[in-house]
């Protein structure tokens, strides 16, 4: 077995500078419950783990400006029980919720569950759609981007090897703003994605959609943000003719792969129900929300 | 390279030395510190056998490095009993045969512990098999663990209501 070094620094420069110093590959770890399995598998085999959870900050909810800051290795347990943010982004909420049991969320982290790479990984879709950032902390500095430009490919993601997340920004809401995630497994618990949707959509004072953004997990290498489903919904009340140009602009960005548990074809079809569905309980609490 | 522990478990304050950062709880319960009431099922997340209460949370406790637990608060199996009484989960697994061959059973009672005190199940079987649903039963023992569940957290409140009475 090869040597394996831990650490657990108690400052951002700290962390970056292990990363960046390390001699072979280092992992970050924020939650654990994926990198424990890929360790135990020997998928992955690290010099060094940075473990960042006794970095101050990285663990915790806060509202700033309107809005949520949450720490990158805040447990699902903890997202799934803050009832404010529950109110404002239950799309998120619900979300991180299905990321396994309430076990593995009493660890499991939304950088960890971005940074692993999964394409069918249950927060992601609802984070792009809800217009979330990721700041990410380097030997340069911090810089904050759109939560869909971290992740690059199946286990790949943007980010250098001496970077990592340190925390989320979820932006203040316009009134009647809300946003819903489903997805489609072939049980009711304890599953991967076969497809999942993230809707976030906001509405003016006579229920007209002035906003919104579409997200599909696991039916491309990547989660997708599809404009041309925002374009469907944006100037509707939801009508027959806005679902189906959804359903069409869904089904057409899938790229999916055939696997165990689906079809390309099914997938594609599901794709666009669940659109509709995650559609149509966004603009529901959008308009509860006015 | 070694690594310094310190963790309270069951109540007990253990300062413990790692020569291997991948020692997972678990392995440091069973294997250092003779827990063995704590299962080893799947050893990858997907069992419930390992539940143990980290802080006072659910966690699987094969998901978790020892190293990365400095200064937390365990509760395992072991830390559930008031001397020789029976916890009123334990009580009520047996009163309505939540078990058959009992591998499970410690990860289903930290797991029912943890969900009683989260309070999010309410008197609904559905929530409570939702919220048990971590934990896997090969025997199928899943209805008499529901009513095990909703009769202990019924018991549960009766006696919060006294003492606050």
């Amino acid at each position: 077995m090869s040597s394996l070094s831990y650490a657990a620094p108690a400052t951002v420069d700290e962390a970056i500078g292990l990363l960046a110093g390390a001699s072979g590959l280092a992992k970050v770890l924020s939650g654990g419950t994926d990198l424990l399995v890929q360790l135990r598998s020997g998928r992955t085999r690290p010099a060094l783990i940075v473990d960042t959870k006794k970095i101050p900050g990285i663990i915790g909810i806060r509202e700033v400006d309107g809005g949520f800051v949450i720490g990158a290795a805040t447990s699902g347990a903890m997202i799934g029980e803050h009832a404010a943010l529950a109110a404002v982004y239950p799309g998120v909420v619900e979300a991180t919720n299905l990321i396994g049991s309430t076990q593995v969320q009493g660890r499991a982290s939304l950088a960890g569950n971005l940074c692993n790479a999964s394409p069918a990984a249950d927060s992601v879709p609802a984070m792009i759609a809800a217009g979330a950032t990721a700041v990410i902390a380097g030997p340069k500095g911090r810089r904050t981007v759109p939560v869909e430009q971290v992740v690059t490919g199946p286990g790949r993601t943007s980010l250098a090897r001496d970077e990592f997340i340190v925390e989320f920004h979820l932006p203040k809401r316009a009134p009647r703003s809300a946003d819903a995630y489903l997805r489609f497994i072939p049980r009711t618990e304890m599953d991967i994605a076969v497809v999942g949707a993230g809707v976030n959509v906001t509405l003016d004072a006579a229920g007209v959609c002035t906003a919104a953004r579409v997200s599909l997990g696991a039916v491309a290498p990547t989660a997708l943000l599809v404009a041309d489903c925002a374009a469907a919904l944006v100037g509707s009340k939801l009508d027959e003719h806005a679902l189906a140009k959804l359903d069409l602009a869904a089904r057409d960005a899938c790229k999916p792969i055939d696997d165990k548990r689906g079809t390309i074809d099914f997938r594609i079809k599901v794709a666009g129900v669940l659109a509709r569905r995650a559609a149509a309980i966004a603009f529901e609490r959008a308009a509860a929300r006015s | 390279m070694s690594f310094p522990l310190s963790l309270t478990i069951n109540g007990v304050a253990r300062n413990i030395t790692l020569d291997d950062p991948r020692v997972t709880l678990l392995d440091l319960l069973r294997e250092r510190l003779e827990l063995t009431g704590t299962k080893k099922g799947c050893d990858r997340g997907q069992c419930g056998a390992c539940t143990v209460l980290l802080d006072g949370r659910r966690i699987n406790a094969c998901l978790a490095l020892a190293a990365s637990c400095d200064g937390a608060t365990v509760l395992t199996i072991e830390g559930v009993t008031d001397g020789d009484a029976l916890h009123p989960v334990q009580a009520a697994f047996i009163a309505h045969d939540g078990l058959q061959c009992g591998f499970c059973t410690p990860g289903q009672i930290m797991s029912a512990l943890g969900l009683i005190d989260e309070g999010q199940a309410g008197d609904d079987p559905e929530r409570v098999r939702e919220g048990m649903s971590g934990n896997l039963c090969r025997c199928g023992a899943y209805a008499g663990i529901t009513e095990a569940v909703l009769d202990a957290q019924r018991r549960l409140a009766g006696q919060d209501g006294r003492d606050a009475s």
